[in-house]
């Protein structure tokens, strides 16, 4: 049962060690990012539920700060979740199947409400605050 | 013998030895703290959506936009909101304690618990906050 090759040969080309990292320091740098524009959006939702009525949120969202700063709090949230959802999914799901549909899904969900909030608030940030 | 879930067996075929489960271990603060953190984050995937929703609200007009905000105000919806209030608060507190974590402080046993208590009343404390800035305002 001689086996002349090494361990590291054989290990070499299996793992995976090369993208892995990406998820790692994209789920730590959109935290980071979160910290700020979540309480800015905590700030904000005080602000739009005080006044509660819909001309009040359109004029709100017609100043380009805010829109700008909401966009990317839905777009780091929804990048931030893809990844901490997609975590849970291969801890929990061990069938092969299962966890890709579940994966797949996850991403459909996570850029389809990224893109559905972004195409939302920009229609009313270029209306402006009429109509 | 330890019993193994019929998922560890068939991903690979072969019997794969378990890490020891939740009842093994004594009950620490640090545990909560982790549970939670995955829980909040779970229920915060949720918030995001109920966000794509008011988005979609406001594009839709001043009607869908007022039964949306109703929907909100309501009883349910507002348990909901605080849940997700709390959820932003704790999520946030202990996701900074987890930047800490990164950068290879705050391990030590002390520490670790001290955080924990931390982010736990931070969570409720902060939500409870923003709720009473909320009432004083006229919000509710």
């Amino acid at each position: 049962m001689a086996d002349y090759r090494t361990p590291l040969a054989k290990a070499r080309g299996l793992g995976s060690a090369k993208h892995g990292v990406g998820h790692f320091i994209g789920q730590r740098v959109s935290a980071a990012a979160l910290v700020f524009l979540v309480l800015w959006g905590v700030w904000s939702a005080l602000f739009l539920a005080r006044s509660g009525d819909y001309g009040t949120a359109r004029l709100w969202l017609a100043s380009p700060l805010n829109a700008t700063l909401l966009i990317l709090t839905a777009s780091a949230a929804f990048y931030h979740m893809r990844i901490g959802m997609a975590v849970i999914v291969e801890d929990y799901i061990h069938r092969p199947a299962t966890k890709a549909a579940l994966l797949i899904a996850n991403l459909f969900v996570c850029y389809g409400g990224a893109a559905l909030t972004a195409v939302c608030l920009l229609k009313v940030a270029f209306a402006g605050a009429g109509s | 013998m330890a019993e193994v879930s019929p998922a560890a067996q068939e991903a690979n075929q072969r019997v794969r030895p378990l890490s020891p489960h939740l009842q093994v271990w004594r009950w620490h603060v640090t545990m909560t703290a982790s549970i939670l953190h995955r829980a909040t984050g779970v229920a915060l995937y949720g918030g995001a959506l109920i966000l794509a929703g008011w988005a979609l609200a406001l594009v839709s007009g001043p009607d869908a936009y007022g039964d949306y905000m109703g929907a909100l105000a309501s009883i349910p919806g507002r348990v909901v909101l605080f849940g997700v209030t709390v959820s932003v608060f704790f999520h946030l507190a202990n996701g900074v304690r987890h930047l800490f974590w990164d950068c290879g402080k705050g391990f030590d046993l002390r520490t670790a618990d001290l955080t924990a208590w931390i982010a736990l009343a931070f969570g409720f404390v902060a939500a409870v906050a923003v709720w009473a800035a909320a009432a004083l305002s006229g919000a509710l």
